[in-house]
């Protein structure tokens, strides 16, 4: 076999720390190398034709790329060494720059470290074959996890573009947390007059099914051809038959239900319909508050339904969905902002969440828009904004920058003057984070325009006295102490992913971080993708982002699933299980270990053998650690590949020192 | 540090190898005594591999996968963790100190949690000192005392 080994300088990235011509040398005397040279930028167009030449000049049968991680440009070269006639499935990738010299900075061992992982993909390539890919059909219905802006905007787009979409809502309603506020910055027009009639598209779209009250049970099966169980919450009253006129609201005796929507500030009843505008427009009951669950006294609701939609034995239902592909759009919750005892969060009535003053804002809000302290229902004059609670502090665990809450306080802040004009709104921040078309222009209103009195610093405390608030805190640009007597403190909490995100996560099978956000396949040339084929992300779910970006994402992953489906049949990876029939004893210990059900019993010349289903088999090789046999092998990891490897890099240093 | 040991890694591409390649994005410096190979699941481990790689003289081996319930596969770190938790516990039976052998789980968001892993491992690899290599005199003494022994590796 003649290999090739082309060893990447990556400009200083690898060159910086690793002796890559070196590299180069010490690989031409390595076992079925017949040709190794250093190259400035392997993935460059003319670092691509490098290769290509010198496959095809000296008549190659594989090549060995040093450069970075193949999880960054295996693919590439994948495609670079079919350019060149070869099978894609001939080459191998040592990772000398995320995993020698970007972490270390001692040249010689860095270089030795390099040699010893080109030695390795030598030695496995050696051991390589030829691989084929089949083709598979598709199912073109996409489901999109999660009804908020993200999730709408995917479901509308891969609608209009012709697939059927199945949308599938946690809560009674979609709308997600744009349905919540009262107005959008920079613009500070009407969130739900934007949002409203995106929602109505949804419901009346001929291809969007819609399942609120319903979240994921389980995820089975592969890009192309998934099934997802789906529970839809029970909600004991017959969506087919409820108009959504409302009449059990108004005669429902339990008043004093908690609610969700206005985000806890105000009450409503055990029956109801969140929101004049929720999407489906149908009544569903809390169990926990509903008489007639609680004492089996009550059905007063059954009664005044003129539909008689009211069914109190009503149970969760599993359905399941056929997709294609995922685009999970989940969205985000906000942060506990419980463990910032120093701001009385939770103790204090006076101090609430920005979301919560949102719902009061809000026309249609438990406030009817009018702007109530939560204690003694009086109109504030002072109002007291805290910026990054919950964002940008280590001390709570939360790092990151949240992103948006610079500007909704501005709006807020706007807000408050137009509801008050007598009102006095101060904002402790941080720094102003206002990147984005109007967006800084819009902060400089609020101060200039609006008069808001922005403080740069923190705030120690807030406790109550006399009926205020008293807010202490530093301006650290005066460089002193103040003290501000509040009517009412609001909270700018930050946000992370939204509750059961990592759940979710575990069942799609793609990865999360710390926070509950999803992990997309590449921070940059892959912000929608994921690492499981199939499926994307839209909106919050994979990090905080403002209603433009979710609207931006989501469209983005709709075109995403509407590119996957343009073909008819996709590619299977060939990297596939391959049983070896003389070694098979027909155990089926195989079958029993794949977690796809990839592996089917068969009978050859009366002997009964495994066989494996090459579409559905992914590739994960739990089949190969587990056959005593050795049959059933994983192509392109087979046990001698990897056995190649270790030899290769222990027979350099075995002789006794 | 002294002279560089020989350590092996096998990693799932999915979970672990992503976290070391986030660590290098990162520049999170760790030991270079770690050579990595890359795997498509923890679940594709045989215990055999970690052994083998063991008695052919390499000073330690570090696996690392998905953390559980994050599988790519759904389900390979389970079975990853049943075999490699048996065989950890069989390394002393067969005369290998059971502390040249770790198992762990690192996500690929966990880029300096990987840092923490490499350089932790490297360090108790290095308190463990060298193995004492069987080199081919050592082989050619042992079979000329009359054993029959396979040449290892």
């Amino acid at each position: 076999m003649k290999i090739g080994v082309f060893v990447c300088h990556c400009g200083s990235n690898i060159a910086g720390t690793v002796d890559v011509v070196q590299v180069a040398e010490a690989a031409k005397s390595m076992p079925e190398v017949a040709f190794a040279k250093d190259t400035m930028y392997a993935c460059s167009e003319p670092g691509q034709q490098g290769i290509i030449d010198a496959i095809k000049e000296m008549g190659l049968d594989g090549a060995v790329v040093a450069s970075c991680t193949p999880r960054m440009h295996g693919s590439t070269f994948m495609r670079t060494v079919a350019r060149a006639g070869l099978n894609p499935y001939m080459f191998e990738m040592a990772n000398i720059r995320e995993h020698v010299s970007w972490i270390g900075k001692d040249k010689v061992a860095n270089t030795r470290k390099a040699i010893d992982l080109v030695r390795m993909a030598v030695a496995k390539l050696a051991q390589n074959k030829p691989l084929y890919s089949q083709s598979f059909s598709i199912n073109k219905r996409v489901m999109i996890i999660g009804g908020g802006v993200a999730g709408i905007q995917a479901a509308l787009d891969c609608a209009d573009g012709g697939l059927q979409v199945v949308l599938v809502e946690k809560t009674t309603t979609i709308g997600g947390k744009m349905a919540k506020l009262d107005k959008t910055f920079p613009t500070v027009d009407c969130s739900s007059c934007i949002l409203g009639p995106r929602m109505v598209d949804v419901a009346q779209h001929p291809n969007i099914t819609l399942h609120a009250s319903a979240e994921v049970d389980e995820v089975f099966g592969y890009v192309g051809n998934y099934q997802v169980e789906v529970r839809k919450k029970a909600t004991y009253v017959n969506w087919k038959t409820c108009t959504g006129c409302g009449a059990c609201m108004e005669k429902c005796p339990s008043k004093k239900s908690k609610d969700p929507f206005n985000e806890l500030i105000g009450t409503t009843t055990a029956i109801n319909i969140p929101f004049p505008q929720a999407i489906p427009k149908r009544a569903s009951i809390d169990r926990d508050s509903c008489i007639k669950f609680k004492t089996g006294k009550c059905g007063i609701c059954a009664k005044v339904c003129p539909t008689k939609a009211i069914d109190y034995d009503q149970q969760d239902e599993m359905i399941t969905e056929e997709v294609g592909a995922i685009i999970a759009a989940t969205g985000f919750d906000l942060m506990d902002w419980h463990v910032y005892g120093q701001y009385g969060a939770g103790r204090y009535p006076d101090v609430i969440t920005s979301l919560q003053y949102e719902r009061m804002l809000s026309a249609s809000g438990p406030t009817g828009g009018h702007i109530k302290r939560p204690s003694d229902k009086k109109e504030p004059k002072t109002i007291v904004f805290i910026q990054c609670v919950g964002s940008r502090d280590k001390s709570v665990g939360r790092p990151y920058c949240t992103g948006f809450c610079c500007m909704y306080t501005a709006k807020q802040a706007i807000l408050t003057k137009d509801h008050i004009p007598d009102s006095e709104s101060y904002v402790f921040y941080m720094d102003i984070r206002a990147p984005g078309k109007m967006y800084d222009e819009f902060t400089r209103r609020a101060m200039e325009e609006y008069g808001a009195k922005y403080i740069r610093g923190r705030v120690s405390m807030v406790y109550p006295q006399d009926g205020k608030m008293i807010v202490r805190g530093v301006d650290t640009l005066a460089g002193a102490q103040v003290e501000v007597e509040a009517d009412l403190v609001v909270l700018a909490v930050g946000a992370e992913g939204a509750a059961g995100s990592a759940q979710l996560a575990e069942k799609l099978r793609i990865s999360y971080d710390s926070y509950g956000f999803f992990m997309e396949g590449h921070p940059k040339l892959k912000p929608v993708e994921t690492n499981t084929a199939g499926v994307y992300l839209a909106g919050c779910a994979q990090g905080p982002k403002d209603i433009p970006s979710s609207v931006a994402q989501g469209s983005a992953a709709a075109a995403k699933v509407l590119s996957l489906f343009s073909k008819d049949q996709l590619q299977s990876d060939p990297q596939v299980s391959k049983v070896d029939l003389k070694r098979c004893v027909g155990c089926m210990k195989c079958a029993i270990t794949c977690p796809f059900g990839a592996i089917k019993e068969t009978e050859v010349r009366g002997e009964i053998k495994a066989q494996v289903i090459e579409t559905i088999c992914q590739g994960c090789g739990i089949c190969t650690s587990t056959c005593r046999q050795g049959a059933i092998q994983l192509q392109n990891f087979t046990d001698n590949q990897i056995l190649a490897e270790v030899n290769a890099l222990l027979s350099s240093e075995t002789e006794e020192a | 540090m002294d002279k560089e040991l020989r350590i092996v890694g096998f990693l799932c591409n999915w979970c672990s190898y992503g976290g070391a390649d986030t660590a290098g994005v990162g520049r999170f410096v760790q030991p270079t005594d770690l050579r990595i190979i890359r795997m498509p699941c923890s679940g594709r481990i045989d215990p055999l591999f970690v052994l083998k790689t063991l008695i052919g003289g390499a000073d330690g081996v570090l696996v690392s996968g998905c953390h559980p319930r994050d599988c790519h596969y759904a389900e390979g770190n389970y079975y990853a963790r049943r075999r490699l938790e048996v065989l950890k516990r069989f390394l002393p039976i067969i005369g290998i100190d059971p502390g040249r052998f770790e198992y762990t789980w690192v996500s690929a968001s966990e880029g300096q949690r990987w840092q923490h892993v490499v350089t932790s491992f490297t360090n108790q690899i290095h308190a463990l000192g060298p193995v004492q290599r069987i080199g081919r005199q050592s082989l050619a003494k042992a079979c000329s005392l009359g054993t029959v022994l396979e040449p290892l590796a």
